[in-house]
């Protein structure tokens, strides 16, 4: 009962955080949620990695070692955006209401998130996955202002037009289930069965699903919502948003994956390599074109979200295993970024790359963070998504796909260009005009939190964290 | 299924796709909505009707709880979110004119209904009509939704959608699992609760709720 205690305690501390006049306490409350939920999560990797199953509903409630590996994930960012937005929102001077009713959302966000990898049934998964837009609308609208407003408006109607074609292709993914005389609609069931499935509706769901929930992960060129949502949610919320809801959708991608690849004739490897190299080359360029650092932190989650489809595209064990490191990589380090650029923001009030300038002479906390962000994100040794990128490449490379291999490379270095010619180009120069705020205590607490994956992954993967990555490709059967 | 169902039930999709054209012209928030209405009992009634022989206790429950959540709840919950000066404002400011409206609906019409043979004759023992009809309903959704910058029509447009990949799913998964039907049931209250939450919020940021004309965050050149 375990796993089903995680996603309960983010939805008891939204409860509690729900409750009038619960406004100072909301914020630790809320912390306290988040760091059940790890430990819980890490007990049940644990408990798989000791050969324990985890059935609570057959057919609807499985967890498997995929499964649990996204759960520690997901809880990891959730635990350090709880962190950051203590101090985050003090800054802001919200009213206790505001504060009250910004954690109730938050926590409820966290426990749409949570619910995904213990589902195995996929008309659930598909309500969870729209939760996880509806729960977190109205914190990217939290400033209130027209342009928040209008940002948290085209994330909703694009993410939900994204639903709206999915469940159709999950309406079809269960006819085709059907017409094979099966009625078991879970990921297992699916992968048994596909196969047996008719051609035509396979291909159909395959098309529908991967548009619907191409939009939800930002593949070009439905990822418009991303940098306007990002540029204008409060931070933890881009962190959570960018750093492990657009990975938790591209899990059921890859599960979807496994489903479709059973019919060699819809080549589900290819449309997925053509959708994340378009991704990845589109979003290289307009990291390049960039003017507002959050959005180009935005646009660098797109290009990830390219890398790791074109990685599930390659169809080969190390080819998963690669692409679930770089997932593991792109969460820790991604939130980190927009840690670094909450801190940016709260020192100088601006969200303009132009505006900011000499970064170093006016917070050493922003500047590093940003610094070594930028690095880490773009791909620079030794960190996190280093290590990650050059096993994608080389899973490329030893499936023969030369031209994937060298088309991401070259992506990969503009990428990283772009990205470190905007930082260095906030960093130096003479000091723009400042704040003169104080960085909260917790904001750089979160900020360290997250820098340790962020730098030690890069150097040194725990055989534990190994062995579990290795057990959820696994899990994608490729 | 017996012919008279079979007529009936026709003649329920005729009427469907029907409404749902009639919501991308119509010009009036408040009557989009009761359109919107319509179209959420025609739903209804093709869950009936598919439901009644053979006898499918799942496609009833589905009937009932689309009338409770799409023909009450979400009206109630519309008319007291937004501002009642929103349902009686006529949205003169639509990206296309109704002539042009209406013949690119036809146009999606037809291509919804071409592009669904191709998955009819997969399996010709279902009903054809809600597979053809659902699939040109939902491209007309789109088209709603593209064309409308007021909030209200914009939700009404993703609504209309998922009615029609309901009109679709009724005919090709009968015997979908019933909790996930509900809990997909009462997630369209959600769906709208937040949407008519975040208009009334616009509507007391900027004044207006033509979210679709909002461009302030394009990318600079």
């Amino acid at each position: 009962m375990t796993t089903l205690l995680i996603p309960a305690v983010a939805l008891l501390a939204a409860l509690w955080c729900a409750i009038p006049r619960s406004g100072r306490a909301a914020p630790a409350v809320t912390l306290i949620a988040a760091l059940l939920a790890f430990l819980g999560s890490v007990r049940v990797l644990w408990m798989l990695h000791l050969g324990a199953t985890l059935t609570i509903a057959r057919g609807w409630i499985e967890t498997d070692p995929l499964g649990a590996f996204l759960l520690v994930l997901i809880a990891f960012v959730y635990v350090t955006a709880a962190l950051y937005s203590w101090g985050y929102l003090n800054v802001q001077e919200a009213p206790p209401h505001r504060v009250r009713l910004y954690h109730a959302n938050f926590n409820l966000f966290a426990f749409s998130m949570l619910c995904i990898p213990l589902l195995s049934e996929l008309g659930l998964v598909w309500i969870f996955v729209e939760l996880t837009t509806l729960l977190s609308v109205l914190l990217v609208s939290y400033a209130l202002t027209p342009q928040a407003v209008e940002a948290a408006w085209k994330y909703m109607v694009l993410t939900l037009l994204g639903a709206t074609t999915a469940v159709l292709g999950i309406l079809i993914l269960f006819w085709s289930l059907h017409t094979t005389g099966s009625t078991d609609f879970t990921w297992s069931g699916l992968r048994a069965a596909a196969p047996h499935m008719p051609h035509a509706l396979l291909g159909a769901a395959f098309v529908l699903l991967l548009v619907g929930y191409g939009a939800k992960i930002g593949l070009v060129p439905l990822h418009t919502w991303l940098p306007d949502a990002h540029s204008q949610a409060p931070s933890p919320v881009c962190a959570m948003l960018s750093g492990i809801e657009t990975s938790v959708v591209l899990y059921v991608l890859l599960r979807l994956r496994g489903v479709f690849a059973g019919d060699p004739a819809l080549h589900a490897g290819t449309w997925f390599a053509v959708a994340g190299l378009i991704s990845a080359g589109v979003a290289a360029l307009l990291i390049v074109q960039a003017h507002d650092y959050k959005r180009l932190f935005a646009f660098s989650t797109v290009e990830h979200m390219g890398i790791m489809l074109t990685a599930a595209s390659i169809l080969t064990p190390y080819g998963d295993t690669a692409a679930l490191w770089q997932m593991l990589a792109h969460s820790v380090t991604k939130s980190f970024c927009f840690y670094a650029a909450g801190i940016a923001l709260i020192v100088t009030g601006s969200r303009d790359i132009a505006d900011v300038r000499g970064l170093l002479g006016i917070s050493r906390i922003a500047s590093a963070g940003l610094l070594v962000g930028g690095l880490a994100i773009s791909g620079a040794p030794p960190m996190a998504v280093f290590p990650s990128e050059l096993a994608i490449l080389r899973a490329a490379l030893q499936a023969h796909g030369y031209v994937v291999a060298a088309l991401l490379a070259l992506f990969i270095v503009v990428a990283f260009f772009g990205v470190t010619r905007h930082i260095t180009s906030m960093l130096t120069g003479e000091p723009s005009v400042t704040t003169g705020r104080r960085v909260p205590t917790t904001c750089v607490l979160a900020l360290a939190v997250t820098a340790v994956p962020v730098l030690v992954l890069g150097v040194w993967m725990p055989a534990g964290l190994a062995q579990a990555i290795e057990s959820a490709a696994k899990v994608l059967g490729a | 299924m017996t012919p008279l169902l079979a007529e009936l039930n026709a003649l329920v999709l005729g009427l469907f796709i029907i409404s749902t054209i009639a919501m991308t012209v119509t010009r009036q928030i408040g009557a989009c909505m009761q359109i919107f209405v319509v179209q959420s009992l025609l739903l209804a009634a093709s869950a009936f009707l598919l439901g009644a022989s053979p006898f499918s206790w799942h496609l009833f429950a589905l009937g009932c709880v689309t009338v409770l959540s799409k023909a009450i709840i979400i009206p109630w919950l519309l008319r007291v979110l937004v501002p009642n000066e929103i349902h009686q404002r006529r949205e003169l400011s639509q990206a296309l004119d109704v002539p042009t409206t209406l013949l690119v609906a036809l146009g999606l019409t037809l291509a919804g209904y071409a592009f669904a043979q191709h998955l009819v004759h997969a399996a010709p023992n279902l009903s054809p009509g809600n597979i053809s009809m659902g699939f040109a309903a939902l491209l007309v959704g789109l088209l709603l939704l593209a064309v409308r910058v007021e909030a209200v029509p914009q939700l009404l447009g993703l609504l209309a959608m998922e009615n029609a990949a309901f009109l679709t799913g009724i005919a090709i998964a009968p015997d979908f699992p019933l909790i996930a039907e509900l809990a997909i049931a009462f997630d369209v209250p959600l769906l709208a609760f937040i949407v008519a939450l975040l208009a009334r919020i616009a509507y007391r940021s900027m004044g207006t709720t033509e979210v679709g004309a909002l461009t302030s965050l394009q990318e600079r050149q």
